[in-house]
């Protein structure tokens, strides 16, 4: 991990208290959310448009897994609504166009990667051939790894692993904690690609890291 | 329907990958089963008579063995998180999940229920109703268990409260399965058993996925 202070978003206009525009896809209003009796945050306001992304800052503890999961649907939100594209979250359109990936690393350690892409998909209902599971693989860098079980990779090389999924599996809205744990310089930069490219192909991102990005089209939320 | 199958035969995969897991519960079975002729002796009029209870008892308990792990490392791993955002109904995948449950802890005990069974000097006929009454009694343990499984997810020491939620809920099924087999043992007709374990079955198919669903949501949490 990066020990970088989350604090210091200058390259990014910042958000409180509320962010966004007319042609918003997704679109989050006044959400509050507790840890038991603990309120973790509350009034959080923002929206986002076509090839725009999200960075949400905080110390440790501040919240910021708890938002994301919020966000696609795992955990309750305490007051406020979430739309995306004006309907109200979580619908079965929404998880479509979802691809949340989470703090775990969401593979199977007696599965190879190569496996591990297919059931994804499989599960998921999305069809996925094999050249386009082993060109995610090579993009990610686990070229020669695809036949290997998952268990004798490397922390990093799961966590390309799970990445690949970004490639193979099409979706408007990437939530995605902390993705940039447990990376190498190079995969830090090629997830920064990857983002980008998403961005510029009409995606939307909200993402927490604890690094500043350099992408375009930012917005940043400090919790 | 293809992300059932899907579902299926991704925890049959894993359980190939792993078989020591699958391979306990199994022995768990035969043993304990075949303790009872070791320590009773041979007395097949006595022996005849547990038989029933005991098959059925012991096929409770090795269905109990693997429920634990049937959730577990896909929480742990955050397999059940991606999952539950599918686009495909999470109802379904965990139906999936609960069908290679009783393809790989329910579907063997009813094929080695009649090889054991012939220890308790059951005859053929015995034999065939015991395999058909696990036939349709072993589905309702795995969809029983599962609800368990997803409520005490996550929980510490959760195996024994496991137990004590699930046990009483195979009553049911432990009655009137081992009802059927003393029924044609004593030469009067199985059929009636049957039908209420077939009704069972049918209500827990319905109900049972649905319910896990809805527990390990909050799980999920």
């Amino acid at each position: 991990m990066v020990a970088q202070p989350p604090v210091g978003q200058s390259r990014h206009a910042t958000a409180t208290p509320y962010i966004g525009h007319n042609d918003a896809m997704l679109t989050v209003s006044d959400l509050a959310c507790a840890r038991g009796e603990h309120r973790l945050f509350a009034g959080v306001s923002f929206s986002l448009a076509v090839g725009e992304w999200l960075h949400v800052q905080g110390e440790n503890g501040a919240g910021k897994t708890t938002l994301l999961r919020t966000l696609v649907g795992l955990a309750p939100a305490e007051t406020g609504t979430i739309r995306w594209r004006g309907a109200a979250v979580p619908a079965a359109e929404f998880h479509r166009e979802l691809i949340y990936l989470g703090h775990h690393a969401a593979v199977k350690e007696e599965l190879t990667p190569l496996e591990n892409l297919h059931f994804a998909a499989a599960l998921d209902g999305v069809p996925l051939t094999e050249p386009a599971a082993l060109a995610a693989l090579r993009r990610l860098g686990l070229r020669g790894r695809e036949e290997l079980p998952v268990r004798v990779l490397s922390a990093g090389q799961k966590r390309r692993v799970l990445l690949a999924r970004l490639l193979t599996r099409p979706a408007t809205l990437w939530v995605l904690d902390e993705a940039f744990n447990a990376l190498d310089a190079r995969a830090v930069e090629l997830l920064g690609e990857l983002i980008g490219e998403h961005l510029a192909a009409g995606g939307l991102a909200v993402l927490t890291s604890h690094q500043s990005l350099p992408l375009p089209g930012g917005r940043s939320l400090v919790l | 329907m293809n992300v059932f199958f899907a579902s299926i035969r991704r925890d049959l995969l894993l359980a190939l990958r792993r078989k020591s897991e699958v391979a306990t519960s199994l022995f768990f079975f035969v043993i304990v089963v075949s303790l009872f002729p070791l320590g009773i002796g041979p007395e097949p009029v006595l022996l005849k008579k547990i038989a029933p209870g005991v098959l059925w008892v012991a096929a409770l308990l090795a269905t109990l063995l693997g429920l634990p792990r049937l959730f577990a490392a896909d929480h742990q791993d955050g397999t059940l998180e991606q999952m539950a955002l599918s686009p495909a109904p999470f109802g379904l995948l965990i139906a999936g999940k609960i069908a290679a449950h009783w393809l790989l802890c329910g579907l063997p005990l009813v094929l080695l229920a009649p090889l054991l069974g012939l220890q308790f000097a059951l005859d053929a006929s015995t034999l065939w109703v015991l395999m058909l009454a696990l036939l349709l009694g072993t589905p309702l343990l795995s969809l029983i268990g599962a609800i368990g499984a997803a409520l005490t997810l996550g929980v510490r020491g959760g195996g024994a409260l496991l137990a004590l939620l699930v046990l009483p809920l195979y009553i049911p099924a432990l009655i009137f399965g081992a009802g059927a087999v003393e029924a044609q043992s004593a030469g009067l007709d199985a059929g009636g058993h049957f039908a209420l374990l077939a009704a069972l079955l049918a209500l827990a198919v319905f109900f049972a996925p649905w319910a896990t669903t809805a527990a390990l949501k909050i799980a999920l949490e």
